[in-house]
């Protein structure tokens, strides 16, 4: 009878590793390979590449700094959103629901063109406005809309008791949030962060509409002059998985190393 | 300390049903009563973590409701012992208890760490200071809330079902660092269920039911002859 225990477990134990064994990346990592394989060194996707490429440092540069400061929009904004003053609740509730009413492609045309202009020149800087620097913009203030929402759910996940036993040594409500609660939250949100930042670099593709020469507008512009749609399309495609690849890997990585504490 | 006509309602429910308490200095307080009987309620209202809804709480004649009052500053003067600890758990043992010494009584980093280890001391875990606190059993972690209070140097403890949350072999560990407090001639005010404790150590007791003091007086007196039937009827039951 021992046997049969032992084979059935053994027969469980294969189950559950294979079960647990990565298929996806092995999946992920060949089409990469091959797409791989095509746009490095396939003679067809050579001018491509040539013309695609430089865009990266646009598509990378755009994305960190949209996401910097969207990170310190949605700080504020997910601290107002759960102030305790009325007005400026809601002035930051307004905002959220605005961003997440309108389409990200639309907000993008409505920022760069008709919100960012205007400030631009009231503060007389209409000169160095810079079609980069009205998709960073955009693109910060919409994630900034959203990360707000990480933020308020981040602090709210802190268990109530760690504030009460902050106010109860005599700590300001501010510094109960900046030394107690805050921490805690961003610790907490650093998964969904890093999520967002991974969309974030998605979405920089639709930067495309104001012509800002990152890699999808690069594509469009090969495709366009030279009809050849599967090298300039596979290229990006190719470039974008390999990015989001690499930053799901390493979230996955710090959720894993935040779940065990 | 002083709880005057104190009444709090959660909605609908009337949690506190006017409460007159009065803790002298030195006095230990053991305040009773079955599950939702507005004790710990009563027990929050003194240190302004819920804010009474009619009545008035005063430490040393400070009305704490009083708008021009600054709370941050009557809560320093007040401790307060979570029944789940509540420790801060990004942050070492010792960064515990220098926080609110460092931020709020603006003392140096070497300062708040030699008092906090003079508190760990007395709390009798001085080796664990640089551990993180899940690290430490219940027990020890009880034990540090209690030291990260008493470095503040409060007039008046107040202990939310310390002992609660605990496995019972930790219990006693928290009830002697407790009993060494009071004799210590702390005012404590102490929501718990230890009647043992209660009876040795406490000066008066309170049993409330229903948001209501039903019957308050001295330890002694009141296990030795409780008068009201409540009252009766709640002893027999945990005793």
């Amino acid at each position: 009878m021992t046997t049969d225990v032992e084979a059935i477990d053994a027969a469980l134990q294969h189950r559950a590793e294979r079960g647990r064994f990565p298929w996806w990346l092995v999946v992920m990592l060949a089409i990469i390979g091959w797409l791989g394989s095509l746009v490095f060194f396939d003679e067809r996707f050579t001018d491509a590449r040539t013309f695609i490429l430089p865009g990266l440092v646009i598509t990378i540069r755009a994305t960190l700094f949209a996401f910097a400061l969207a990170v310190v929009i949605g700080l504020v904004a997910g601290l107002g959103r759960i102030s305790r003053f009325t007005p400026v609740r809601h002035l930051c509730i307004t905002y959220v629901e605005f961003i997440r009413g309108v389409p990200i492609l639309v907000l993008i045309l409505m920022v760069a063109f008709v919100v960012i202009p205007p400030i631009f020149e009231a503060v007389g800087l209409a000169n160095r406005l810079s079609f980069e620097m009205r998709a960073v913009l955009s693109l910060a203030l919409i994630y900034g809309g959203y990360i707000a929402e990480v933020f308020r759910a981040g602090i709210e996940s802190v268990p109530p008791g760690q504030a009460e036993a902050g106010r109860s040594l005599g700590l300001t409500q501010g510094k109960t949030m900046r030394y107690i609660v805050l921490p805690q939250a961003i610790r907490n949100v650093l998964p969904a962060l890093g999520n967002d930042f991974i969309s974030m670099l998605k979405d920089s593709s639709l930067l495309t509409l104001l012509g800002v020469g990152e890699i999808t507008h690069k594509s469009r512009l090969y495709s366009g002059s030279s009809f050849k749609y599967p090298e300039a399309f596979l290229t990006i495609t190719f470039l974008y998985l390999c990015m989001t690849l690499v930053l799901s890997l390493v979230v996955r990585a710090v959720s894993r190393r935040l779940d065990r504490g | 300390m002083e709880v005057k006509g104190l009444h709090k309602w959660f909605g609908k429910v009337h949690a506190v049903d006017g409460v007159n308490l009065r803790v002298n200095v030195g006095e230990v307080m053991i305040i009773v009563g079955p599950s939702g009987s507005g004790k710990s309620t009563v027990l929050r209202c003194m240190n302004h973590l819920e804010v009474p809804t009619s009545g008035a709480v005063y430490l040393d004649g400070v009305h704490l409701e009083d708008p021009k009052v600054e709370i941050n500053a009557v809560r320093r003067e007040v401790g307060m012992v979570f029944q789940q600890f509540n420790l801060f758990p990004h942050r070492t043992v010792l960064n515990n208890i220098t926080l609110a010494l460092i931020k709020v009584r603006g003392w140096s980093r070497e300062e708040a760490e030699s008092i906090a280890m003079e508190q760990l001391q007395r709390v009798g875990i001085p080796e664990q200071a640089h551990k993180k606190p899940a690290q430490l059993s219940g027990g020890q972690q009880q034990r540090v809330a209690i030291a990260r209070s008493l470095a503040m140097n409060p007039k008046v403890m107040l202990f939310d079902e310390p002992t609660s949350a605990l496995d019972p072999e930790m219990i006693k560990e928290v009830l002697d660092v407790m009993r060494a407090l009071a004799a210590s001639g702390m005012t404590m005010v102490v929501v718990s269920h230890e009647m043992g404790f209660a009876r040795e150590v406490g000066s008066r007791l309170v049993m409330m039911d229903f948001g209501q003091i039903v019957e308050e007086g001295p330890v002694g007196e009141m296990f030795a002859n409780p008068q009201h039937p409540r009252t009766q009827e709640f002893f027999s039951k945990i005793l």
